[in-house]
């Protein structure tokens, strides 16, 4: 039986490098210069991105929208707050993605659960080394009044007994929900701060 | 699954060895004279066929006349538990012998009886109060903590 060589079915090599060649010679010779970088856009961008505000609107813009929570999680209500800080109710799309393990990189100390006197040294502590400015979010009904444990002999009756409280979340536990509220009320009264007083 | 050793045999061995420390075997526990429970203490662990060798759980009951002490002990090497309750009579200054001793575990649960209901365990190495400040007024689980 008669074998056919393969060589007459596929590409010469030397076909393959010629044409390879060409392609490569034809590329060099149109390519001498660069291309002109696209930027005349620049100067009709740049008009519109100058706009004119007060040094206090834009402090309190930046420090509304990048609150970093403190960890402070002394009981239940923490469940609640973990489920705000996940990706379901996804605290991060109001700028507060990052839960702070140390109370000198944060700017909010949220109070998600009971509070006993054994314990209030630390938090007041915590609080203490939290840097200016700083604001407190009372959360749950542990963290506004004590709650049901509030006539207990080593439960704190609310957390303004021991560190000043900007906004109350009511509940037992508060629901996500009403903490994004919470939340989303403590922005509005960081928006009405005033940082720059005239002489 | 954990047996349950019969109280009433347990007492008659307890008895053999040490004749004044058992006041009452009921079903489900040995009720023992303070003043032995050392003893009965270092007999349960030491003897061969009982060998309880672990403590799971120290809890004190306040009865108004009288606490009560209960504590449970398991054997691991023979899977089988026994309940040793005692008394303290009144409401001021009372005292029961520390198991530390015997059981490290009796550590940190005596120490909690000790806050919350205000029985000393004599021979504690660090008798002081766990839960609250050393500062604190009265001992909250008892019935008459107001």
């Amino acid at each position: 039986m008669e074998v056919s060589r393969a060589r007459d079915y596929v590409y010469s090599d030397t076909e393959l490098d010629q044409s390879e060649s060409k392609v490569i010679e034809e590329l060099k010779a149109g390519a001498t210069e660069p291309f002109v970088d696209p930027d005349a856009w620049l100067d009709e961008e740049l008009s519109q991105n100058i706009l004119l505000t007060t040094a206090d609107w834009l402090i309190n813009w930046g420090r509304r929208s990048s609150l970093w929570p403190v960890i402070c999680f002394p009981a239940c209500c923490a469940f609640e707050f973990i489920s705000v800080m996940g990706p379901r109710f996804d605290m991060s799309r109001f700028g507060m993605e990052i839960l702070r393990a140390s109370p000198r990189q944060a700017d909010v100390l949220i109070t998600a659960g009971t509070l006993t006197w054994k314990m209030a040294p630390n938090v007041k502590r915590i609080y203490n080394q939290m840097a200016e400015p700083k604001w407190v979010i009372a959360m749950g009904a542990c963290g506004i009044s004590g709650g049901i444990f509030r006539s207990s002999y080593n439960v704190v009756p609310g957390y303004n007994h021991i560190i000043p409280v900007d906004v109350y979340v009511p509940g037992c536990p508060p629901r996500p929900e009403a903490l994004l509220h919470g939340i989303q009320m403590l922005q509005e009264k960081i928006a009405k701060r005033t940082n720059i007083i005239k002489e | 699954m954990t047996t349950s050793l019969s109280t009433r045999e347990i007492a008659g061995q307890i008895s053999e060895r040490l004749p004044d420390a058992v006041i009452d075997a009921a079903d489900a526990a040995i009720l023992v004279n303070s003043n032995s429970l050392l003893d009965v203490g270092a007999f349960l662990k030491n003897t061969p066929g009982l060998d309880f060798d672990y403590l799971t759980t120290i809890t004190a009951v306040d009865y108004y006349q009288y606490f009560e002490v209960i504590y449970q002990f398991v054997s691991i090497e023979h899977n089988h538990s026994l309940v040793i309750k005692t008394r303290c009579q009144g409401r001021d200054n009372l005292t029961l012998p520390s198991l530390v001793g015997l059981w490290r575990s009796a550590d940190h649960q005596e120490r909690e009886i000790y806050d919350l209901m205000g029985i000393t365990f004599e021979g504690h190495p660090n008798m002081k109060r766990i839960v609250l400040w050393s500062d604190f007024q009265g001992h909250p689980q008892r019935k008459d903590f107001m």
